[in-house]
C-alpha cells in the first residue's frame, strides 16, 4: 500500500494513529475458533421454527385463506395470518418519516411478487412447519403483471400497490426526484456534440453465506429478546416495536455479528413475525431463509435504467448533462425510494457540468421488492456515466483519463445539488493511477490539481431558465413543469478551468469536509 | 420429511428392495439425494447403501479398467491406473465434495452435474447395472438415454478402456468462474490416432441435453480425417445438432448453442 | 423411523449417539452436540461453510449422512487450539487479516487443515484448489490464501512465529 503524504499535505495534520497501519479486528479470534456466536448459535430449548406459505404468482388477489388443514399437520404450534399481525402494513423508511405504509408483514387482499409471505406455520421442526406450510390453502385470482420499469408507468399498466395509488414514488407532489441547475437546452444548443444512450442495470442478489434470519424467545417481566443477524439492530428493533404496536423498550435485541450483509440485512422481515410467534406461543422462535429463500424472496439491488444525455465541447468540457433514471424498486418501496434520490445526486458524477437537469423515478412493479445493496443507485449511476465518460472522450479524441482530469470537480466549484465543492481529489487519483498503470498523462494534466482553478465563475449557482418544457420535452414525466417562454441567453459561455492560478484555498481542520455518516444505512450520503 | 437407511452386505440383496419398493432409493455420496432431503425435494423415503468391496475396487487388467460405482472423485485423483480420468475428476466440485461424489452417483447427476459422466461416454464406458438378482452389462449412452428407470436397479461400477497416447483423450469443463465453478457445458473427446487419421471417435457433452450425450455428428465429421483446421470447421459446424441444452441460472439454451461450436474448436485444436 | 446407535470420535473423544437414519452429520453435531463452529450455509453442499474432516478427508457435513460416519474419527475448528494456543493456521488467519465476516472461516481452516496434512508444502494452486469449495462472500480469498501458504511455511509443528510474519496488508 502507498500513502501520498505528500498530497493535501497541508490539509491535515499528520497525527493519523491508526491509517497505514494493520489493527488486529476485535472479533477475529473469535471467527478463528468458531466462538463468534451468529444468531443461529443461539438455539434455545424448546425452540419452535417458522416457515412461510408463499405466493406463487406475481400478481394475484387473495380471494380466500384456508389453514385448517395445515393447523392439523405434525408438528404444528401455531399458524400466523395477517389477522395476527397488530400493524398490519407498514414501510421500513417511515423512521426517516417517509411514508406511506405500503407493505403488510403477511400479505391479505393482494399478493404483488412472487414468493410474498400470506402465512407463517410455526412447528416443532423445520420440515414440520415447511410440509404444513405447503397445506395452507389459498384461492388466488391471478392478475396482469407488470415486470418492466417504463411500461409500468405508462397508460393502462396493471397498478402494482393501492397505497401509492400509481406505479411510483410520490416525491413531493413529483412523479420524480430532480435536480435543477443551469440551462440544459441552452447547454446542448451550444455544445459542439450532443450524445444520448440507454443503461439498464440488473438486479443483484446478495447472497451472504449465513442467510438472514433471526430467534426471538420470551424473556423476563413481559420483555422478548430477539437474537438476529440484522445489519441494522436499532433499525430493526424500532421497526418490531412499530410492527408489533410494543413500546422499544420491551424488545431486547442481540446482534453485531453478522455472516455476510452487503445490504441485504436491513429490512427487517424476520424479526417482527419471529417475536409475534414468540408472543403467540411463549416459546423462543426461530425463522430463517433457506438458501433457495435468500435467492429467490430476499430483496435484491434494483434494477436501475438510465438515458443520459450529454452535451461536450470539441475542447472536452461536458456542458450540459440530461438523465433520466428509472429505479425499479420492486412491489414495495422497503428502502429504493432512497435509493433513486442517491441515484439522483450521483448523476453528475464528480465532474464539474454547468447545466443539469435530473429525474429520477422509483417505480413499483411485480419484481422481488429491491433495497440496499452495497452503493445502491450510487453503482449503477456510476456504471452508466463512467461508461458515458469514456464514450463523449472517444468522440472528442481525448484520452479517456485525462478527459477526467479534465473534467473533474475542482475545490470551489458549485456541484448540481448546490453544495460547494470541498476536499476533492480525483485529479490526483487519477494521476496516481496512471502513474501506477504507466499510462501516458500528458504534461499539461499531470500539472493540473484539485486545490486550483476551481471556483470563480464555477463556484456560483447559474441562473434557471425561465420555467419551459425541459429537455425531456414531456417525454414520460407526469408533471412537468408547465410550457412557457424559452429562456433568455442570461449566463456567459460554461467556464473552462482557467490556466491562471488562483487564491490558495485556506487551511483547513482535519475534520474539514467529513461526510455525513448514516448510521441506519452504513452508507456515506451526500 | 424423515427417511430411514437400510445397510445391506450384498449387491443382490439391496437391489431385490430398490427393485421393489418405489420410495426406496440407493445412496452414493449423498451430494444429489441429501442435498434433496435438505431441500423438502425428496421423492423417496429410504435410503439403501451397500457394504459390498465390489463397489468400491479398482481393477485394471491389461488395457481395460474396471471402476466400482462407490469409487469417490478422490479416489480416481489417488490412482495412478486412472490418470486419464484425473481432469474429470478433478473438475468435479472442490475437495470435500470429492470426497463424497461417486461414480456412480455421478451417472445419475442432472444438468448442470455430470462432468465425469460425459468423460466416460466419450471413452465408451460399459455399465454393470444390478437388477433384482440378475447383473447385467450395457453401454453407457444406452444407460444414459434410459436413466430414470434405471433408479430401480444399481449400478456396480463401469468399465472402460484406456485411451491410447497422452493427447488422445481431452476434456474440458467450461465455466464462467475460476478457479471453480457450476459447468456451462462440459466436451469429452477420445481422439486417437491411426496412421495419422482418427479412428473410434467419440465426442460427448454434459449440459447440453437432459443427460450427457455423444454428439455423433462431430463424430462424424472427425472420423477417418486429420485434425486440421478445415476438419475441426466441419466439426464444429455440426457441434450443436440434435442438441436440446437447458436454460439455467448459469446459461441459456441459446447461448450454450451459441459457444459449443467456439470450445469444441478450441477443445480439437488443442488450445483449450 | 429407523434409529441406529452411532459410534465414533468427535475432536479426540469418543462418542454413542442415537440417530436417525435421515439425520445429516450437520445437524447432529451443530443441532445437537453444540458444534456451533460448523456452520450451515446453504444445505445444498456448494458453500463449504460446514466443512469438517472425517477420518482425514474434508466433508461437506449437511450432505453427509451421520449414519454413514459409524466408527469415523471426526475433527471440527473446535479440536484446532492446542495447549499452547491458536493452531498455526489460526494464527495465521488472524496475522493476515484472513477473516471478515467470520462465516466461512472455519470451513475455511478446516480444508486447508485438510490439505496440509496431505500435503505440508502446498503450491499457490494447491491452495487455491483446496478451498475451491469453499465460498467467502467478502471476497476475501487472496488473504485466505496467503494465511495458508504462510501457516504452511511455519512448518509442521505449527510452532513458527505466532503473531510474527508482517500482516498482508493489500
Amino acid at each position: 500500500m502507498e500513502f501520498r503524504k505528500d498530497l493535501f499535505a497541508n490539509e491535515r495534520d499528520d497525527d493519523l494513529n491508526e491509517v497505514g497501519r494493520p489493527t488486529q479486528r476485535q472479533d477475529a479470534q473469535g471467527h478463528v475458533t468458531g466462538r463468534s456466536r451468529f444468531f443461529d448459535d443461539y438455539a434455545l430449548p424448546g425452540m419452535l421454527h417458522m416457515k412461510f406459505a408463499r405466493s406463487p404468482h406475481h400478481h394475484a388477489r387473495v380471494r380466500s385463506l384456508d389453514t385448517r388443514e395445515a393447523a392439523q399437520m405434525p408438528g404444528v404450534v401455531r399458524i400466523l395470518t395477517s389477522e395476527d399481525v397488530p400493524k398490519k402494513v407498514h414501510t421500513l423508511l417511515i423512521l426517516l418519516d417517509l411514508g406511506p405504509d405500503d407493505e403488510p408483514p403477511l400479505a391479505f387482499d393482494k399478493v404483488r411478487y412472487r414468493g410474498e409471505p400470506v402465512a407463517a406455520v410455526i412447528a416443532e421442526s423445520e420440515s414440520a412447519a415447511a410440509a404444513a406450510a405447503a397445506k395452507v390453502r389459498v384461492d388466488y385470482e391471478p392478475l396482469p403483471a407488470v415486470f418492466d420499469v417504463e411500461e409500468a408507468l405508462a397508460p393502462g399498466a396493471p397498478l402494482v400497490n393501492e397505497y401509492h395509488g400509481r406505479n411510483w414514488y410520490d416525491y413531493n407532489g413529483y412523479d420524480f426526484r430532480k435536480i435543477r441547475f443551469g440551462d440544459v437546452e441552452r447547454g446542448f444548443r451550444e455544445a459542439d456534440h450532443v450524445v444520448e444512450e440507454r443503461y439498464q442495470m440488473s438486479p443483484i442478489e446478495h447472497a451472504p453465506t449465513e442467510t438472514g434470519g433471526c430467534i426471538a424467545a420470551p424473556d423476563t417481566a413481559g420483555r422478548y429478546v430477539c437474537y438476529t443477524n440484522t445489519q441494522a439492530l436499532f433499525f430493526s428493533l424500532e421497526t418490531a416495536a412499530r410492527i408489533l404496536d410494543l413500546p422499544s423498550n420491551r424488545l431486547h435485541f442481540v446482534g453485531g455479528t453478522v455472516g455476510g450483509g452487503f445490504g441485504g440485512k436491513v429490512d427487517s422481515v424476520h424479526e417482527p413475525l419471529a417475536l409475534l410467534g414468540a408472543m403467540l406461543t411463549q416459546r423462543p422462535v426461530r425463522s430463517a431463509y433457506s438458501r433457495a429463500e435468500e435467492m429467490q424472496v430476499s430483496s435484491p439491488r434494483g434494477a436501475e435504467r438510465f438515458y443520459v444525455k450529454d452535451g461536450v465541447m470539441d475542447d472536452g468540457r461536458i456542458v450540459a448533462r440530461y438523465a433520466r433514471i428509472y429505479f425499479d424498486a420492486g412491489a414495495y418501496s422497503r428502502l429504493s425510494p432512497y435509493g433513486a434520490v442517491k441515484a439522483a445526486a450521483h448523476m453528475p458524477g464528480p465532474y464539474y457540468i454547468p447545466n443539469v437537469w435530473v429525474d429520477a423515478r422509483c417505480v413499483y412493479t411485480n419484481r422481488t421488492p429491491s433495497s440496499a445493496m452495497r452503493g445502491f443507485g450510487v453503482t449503477g449511476a456510476d456504471f452508466a456515466l463512467e461508461v458515458q465518460m469514456d464514450k463523449l472522450a472517444r468522440l472528442v479524441g481525448m484520452d479517456p483519463m485525462e478527459f477526467r482530469i479534465f473534467n473533474a470537480y475542482r475545490d470551489g466549484d458549485m456541484k448540481a445539488h448546490r453544495r460547494v465543492t470541498k476536499n476533492a481529489a480525483l485529479i490526483e487519483c487519477v494521476q496516481a493511477a496512471a502513474r501506477i498503470a504507466d499510462w501516458p498523462l500528458s504534461e499539461r494534466f499531470q500539472a493540473m490539481s484539485s486545490t486550483r482553478d476551481g471556483g470563480g465563475e464555477r463556484g456560483v449557482i447559474p441562473p434557471a431558465p425561465a420555467p419551459g418544457p425541459g429537455p425531456g420535452k414531456g417525454a414520460s414525466g407526469r408533471r412537468v413543469p408547465p410550457a412557457g417562454a424559452e429562456a433568455a441567453a442570461t449566463t456567459a459561455r460554461p467556464p473552462a478551468p482557467a490556466d491562471a492560478p488562483t487564491v490558495a484555498s485556506p487551511a483547513r481542520s482535519p475534520l474539514a469536509g467529513r461526510g455525513r455518516m448514516s448510521s441506519l444505512l452504513g452508507t456515506r450520503r451526500r | 420429511m424423515t427417511v430411514g437407511l437400510q445397510t445391506f452386505e450384498t449387491l443382490r440383496d439391496a437391489s431385490a428392495v430398490v427393485g421393489r419398493d418405489p420410495s426406496a432409493r440407493f445412496l452414493g455420496g449423498g451430494t444429489l439425494l441429501v442435498r434433496a432431503l435438505n431441500e423438502e425435494a425428496a421423492d423417496f423415503s429410504t435410503l439403501l447403501r451397500c457394504t459390498d468391496r465390489v463397489l468400491v475396487e479398482i481393477r485394471a487388467s491389461g488395457s481395460r479398467v474396471r471402476i466400482g460405482a462407490g469409487v469417490t472423485m478422490a479416489r480416481i485423483l489417488a490412482s495412478r491406473e486412472l490418470a486419464f480420468l484425473h481432469p474429470a475428476a478433478r473438475a468435479v466440485g472442490g475437495p470435500a465434495v470429492r470426497a463424497q461424489a461417486t461414480v456412480g452417483g455421478n451417472l445419475f447427476a442432472p444438468p448442470p452435474y455430470g462432468d465425469l459422466a460425459a468423460a466416460l461416454l466419450a471413452l465408451d464406458a460399459r455399465v454393470s447395472v444390478q437388477s433384482g438378482y440378475s447383473p447385467r452389462d450395457m453401454p453407457l449412452d444406452e444407460f444414459l438415454r434410459t436413466r430414470d428407470t434405471m433408479v430401480r436397479s444399481i449400478v456396480s461400477g463401469v468399465e472402460v478402456a484406456r485411451p491410447r497416447g497422452e493427447r488422445s483423450f481431452r476434456f474440458l469443463k467450461v465455466s464462467k468462474v475460476r478457479p471453480k465453478g457450476v459447468s456451462l457445458l462440459t466436451i469429452a473427446a477420445r481422439l486417437e490416432d491411426s496412421a495419422g487419421r482418427l479412428s473410434g471417435v467419440r465426442v460427448a457433452y454434459a449440459n447440453m441435453g437432459p443427460a450427457p450425450v455423444r454428439a455423433a455428428a462431430v463424430e462424424r465429421a472427425l472420423e477417418g480425417r486429420r485434425l486440421e483446421p478445415l476438419v475441426v470447421e466441419a466439426a464444429a459446424a455440426a457441434a450443436a445438432n440434435g442438441c436440446s441444452p437447458p436454460t439455467d441460472a448459469i446459461a441459456s439454451a441459446w447461448y450454450r448453442r451459441e459457444v459449443l461450436p467456439v470450445h469444441l474448436s478450441r477443445l480439437l485444436l488443442g488450445v483449450a | 423411523m429407523s434409529h441406529v446407535t452411532l459410534d465414533f470420535r468427535l475432536n479426540g473423544t469418543g462418542r454413542t449417539e442415537l440417530i436417525a437414519g435421515g439425520e445429516t452429520l450437520l445437524s447432529l453435531l451443530r443441532h445437537r452436540l453444540d458444534t456451533t463452529s460448523i456452520k450451515q450455509g446453504c444445505r445444498q453442499g456448494t458453500c463449504g461453510s460446514c466443512t469438517v474432516i472425517v477420518d482425514g478427508e474434508p466433508r461437506l457435513a449437511c450432505i453427509t449422512l451421520a449414519a454413514t460416519c459409524d466408527g469415523c474419527t471426526i475433527e471440527t475448528a473446535e479440536s484446532l487450539p492446542g495447549p499452547g494456543g491458536l493452531h498455526p493456521l489460526q494464527q495465521a488467519f488472524m496475522d493476515h487479516f484472513a477473516a471478515q465476516c467470520g462465516f466461512c472461516t472455519t470451513g475455511m481452516l478446516m480444508a486447508a487443515k485438510a490439505l496440509l496434512a496431505a500435503n505440508p508444502s502446498p503450491t499457490r494452486e494447491d491452495v487455491v484448489d483446496a478451498i475451491s469449495g469453499n465460498i467467502c462472500r467478502c471476497t476475501g480469498y487472496q488473504p485466505i490464501i496467503e494465511a495458508v501458504l504462510a501457516a504452511a511455511g511455519a512448518g509442521p509443528s505449527g510452532a513458527g512465529q505466532p503473531g510474527g510474519s508482517r500482516p498482508g496488508v493489500v
